[in-house]
């Protein structure tokens, strides 16, 4: 945020400093339960925080339930993960939510991976021949607790924006947050550590960011393309591919059929693992922070049970 | 970023200007070539250079920057008057950048997207007979944000010969008082299907109460005002729609006089009975001037039209395998009371479909029709059986089993098949 605003913030909230210091909680709309989680986080007992999507649910394909114009309506703040991820279904709630405040580009919209690390950028021409492809590259970037450290900060930004009062709330539940995340990750990177280059197959693009953090090799997928279903063909191949690279986990997100997953894992002696990309994608992760613990813990039991032949280049 | 847009602006014009420079001086069109293709050299280093600092990880400015000054020294020297045209009358010093305004607001341009919608039959109607193979509508779609006040959409509709706007209009999202207001042409909100476009209906064609009291494919399409806002109230989404058209929606609703104007009222109710089912309800009311009093162009009838309307759909979609699974059963009833030089006509009509995913790719769906005409008292009934394949997101292929009994005594049995195919940015659809 420039000077010159936050002096304007500065001095309006000066102005108004009685309400301001009656107003009630910020009403925080999150698009997915990841954001949601980390907007807890920093704003602490100052906010209301809810979700629209459900963390088992995928994030490309959610309703436009009305129910959810209701949501956007009473919301202070729309925090959404970008990258086009919620294009197929978003723009219409904000449209007909009556909300000045969240819509694309007010005060109360935060694009939440402006400063985010993104993978999957493509370069060159972009075409639909690709599948479902993201221009803006690889939207699943929480899955990597650095972004989730800066998506922290900009969520703590934008609420000392729009409470100026609350500012040293949030920095200091920031601060704590990203603390936190740095002990932890220490406990997550030797968790994964003597596994480091293991090869995985993951059924969508959902986890380039986590496998580029714990040093995951992802060598293949299930869906031929992006967005678009397995096919014989390339169930074949990639059963051929992961024999011949001795690849020995295949990771599923929550949200896709296990029939073609389970059939590789039959023909590879690979092990499936439902690993959940999101809060809320199992009843185990309740927060960011389980988010990591679950599925570390669930790929490490694997891997191990896999052998650690898997774990050579 | 705006620095490259300039100098990509700075290199636009000068290579535009040069040949108009150079014939102020002898003309040395190896040489002019030979610069040119320098420039474009140059172009392309610029736009590599873009590229690069677009698709690095934003997290790092330190490191973008140095490109970003390397780049704007490149771009310098081709901004400036080209060797040899300077003082022959020419500008000197720097060219003025007229491209850059331009070359950065084309981030501007709106989302646009084409959907083709090729439609065949195949059997035996005499009443209604569709053609065989036809390109039945290519719709084109432009919709961006006017200003923080405003949106628009355009959707232009062209079949093989002629083009109409199918809609256009401004909305307004965040007036005070929590009004959504939009202003143009656009399809009325009358009941479900009259909203919809082709290509997010179900079915091949529109069902047989739509062809008969509500204008068919087109439907209730006008220019006017629509003004909707939610009625808060602690139980369900409760949203009130009025609408003001010009009173012209084909043979439905005909304006002979400026006062002439149609009304459509629709009130809509929606439920989430758990996170995977949910019902929505609507009631709607519409009022307009008909053309059956109409004579050598004066209306002399003044006959109304009145249009009644109810609408329900029960959507179930389990969310955690939200992309194999759903059902969509809908109905909706009409009634119509026209008046005509014969007296008044009240006719009613409604379908009642069901629409099953059965996996990631495929629909099935039912639907069974019965209506009365508009204005005579004779009743077509169908049936119809679909099945739908989605190859991706963006295409779909359609095959369509109808049969209609019309008046009673005609039955047509028909196959229909469908191509849709849509490329662009196509906005999402509300619910």
């Amino acid at each position: 945020m420039s000077t010159v605003k936050w002096i304007t913030a500065l001095a309006l909230s000066l102005i108004a400093a009685a309400p301001a210091a009656a107003q009630g909680k910020l009403n925080v709309v999150t698009t997915t339960e990841d954001l949601a989680a980390i907007a807890r986080e920093i704003g602490g007992d100052r906010v209301t925080v809810e979700s629209i999507a459900r963390g088992y649910q995928d994030p490309h394909f959610v309703e436009a339930k009305p129910s959810f114009i209701l949501k956007l309506q009473k919301a202070d703040l729309l925090i959404v993960v970008g990258r086009e991820l919620e294009i197929g279904w978003l723009p219409p709630l904000i449209q007909q939510s009556r909300n000045a405040k969240v819509q694309v580009g007010a005060a109360g919209y935060l694009d939440a991976s402006q400063r985010a690390r993104i993978l999957d950028i493509p370069t060159g021409q972009v075409t639909r021949a690709e599948g479902d492809v993201h221009p803006q590259g690889n939207p699943h970037y929480w899955l990597d607790p650095e972004n989730g450290k800066i998506v922290a900060r900009e969520i703590a930004d934008k609420l000392s924006e729009l409470r100026p009062n609350d500012r040293s709330v949030f920095d200091q539940r920031q601060a704590a947050f990203a603390g936190r995340i740095d002990e932890a990750e220490k406990r997550w990177l030797a968790a994964m550590q003597p596994y480091k280059g293991v090869k995985v197959v993951t059924y969508h693009r959902s986890f380039p960011n986590f496998a580029e953090r714990f040093g995951l090799n992802v060598v293949g997928y299930v869906e031929p393309r992006p967005g678009i279903p397995p096919s014989p063909q390339h169930t074949l191949d990639l059963i051929n591919d992961m024999k011949r690279q001795m690849v020995k986990v295949v990771l599923v997100e929550p949200y896709f059929d296990l029939k073609t997953p389970n059939a590789i894992g039959r023909e590879t002696g690979a092990e499936v693992l439902v690993l959940p990309p999101s809060v809320g994608g199992t009843k185990e992760v309740t927060d960011y922070f389980t988010l990591f613990d679950y599925d570390i813990n669930l790929l490490v039991g694997a891997l191990k049970k896999v052998g650690t032949a898997a774990a050579t280049k | 970023m705006r620095s490259f847009a300039f100098a990509r602006g700075c290199l636009a014009v000068t290579i535009l200007a040069l040949p108009r420079l150079a014939s102020a001086q002898t003309p040395d069109l190896a040489a002019i070539q030979q610069q040119i293709d320098q420039l474009k050299q140059q172009l392309q280093a610029l736009q590599d250079q873009l590229s690069k600092v677009t698709s690095q990880p934003p997290a790092e400015p330190p490191a973008a920057a140095p490109p970003a000054q390397a780049a704007q020294a490149a771009a310098e020297p081709t901004a400036t008057v080209p060797p040899g045209a300077e003082g022959a009358g020419g500008p000197s010093g720097s060219l003025p950048v007229y491209g850059a305004g331009a070359a950065s607001s084309k981030v501007f341009n709106p989302d646009m997207a084409v959907i083709g919608d090729f439609l065949g039959a195949a059997g035996h109607n005499t009443v209604n007979p569709s053609p065989a193979m036809q390109m039945h509508e290519s719709e084109a779609s432009f919709q961006a944000v006017v200003d923080p006040y405003a949106r628009a959409d355009f959707f232009i509709s062209f079949g093989e010969e002629g083009v109409d706007l199918e809609e256009g209009f401004v909305t307004f999202p965040a007036l005070p008082g929590g009004l959504l207001v939009r202003a143009g042409k656009m399809r009325a909100a009358f009941g479900k299907v009259n909203t919809l476009h082709n290509h997010v209906i179900p079915w091949a064609d529109r069902p047989v109460v739509t062809a008969n009291l509500l204008n068919g494919e087109d439907g209730i399409d006008d220019a006017g005002f629509s003004v909707a806002r939610l009625i808060p109230n602690p139980w369900i989404f409760l949203e009130a729609t009025g609408q003001v058209f010009r009173g012209d929606s084909g043979e439905l609703f005909t304006s002979s006089k400026p006062g002439d104007l149609s009304y459509v009222g629709h009130l809509r109710g929606y439920h989430d009975i758990n996170e995977n089912t949910n019902i929505d309800l609507g009631a709607s009311y519409a009022r307009g001037h008909n053309a059956s009093g109409v004579v050598d162009g004066t209306d002399i009838g003044r006959f109304i039209t009145q249009l009644g309307g109810f609408d329900a759909t029960m959507r179930w979609r389990p969310l955690q395998r939200s992309i194999y699974h759903s059902f969509v059963g809908r109905s909706e009833v009409v009634w119509s009371r026209r008046q005509q030089p014969q007296g008044e006509q009240d006719s009613t009509g409604f379908y009642l479909s069901g629409d099953y995913q059965f996996a990631r790719r495929w629909f099935t769906g039912a639907r069974y029709d019965r209506s009365d005409r508009a204005d005579t008292s004779a009743l077509d009934s169908g049936q119809s059986l679909t099945l739908t394949y989605w190859p991706s997101e963006f295409s779909q292929i359609r095959g369509q089993y109808r049969r209609t009994r019309y008046a009673q005594t005609e039955t047509a049995n028909e196959f229909l098949f469908q191509f849709q195919f849509s490329i662009g940015a196509h906005g999402a659809h509300p619910f």
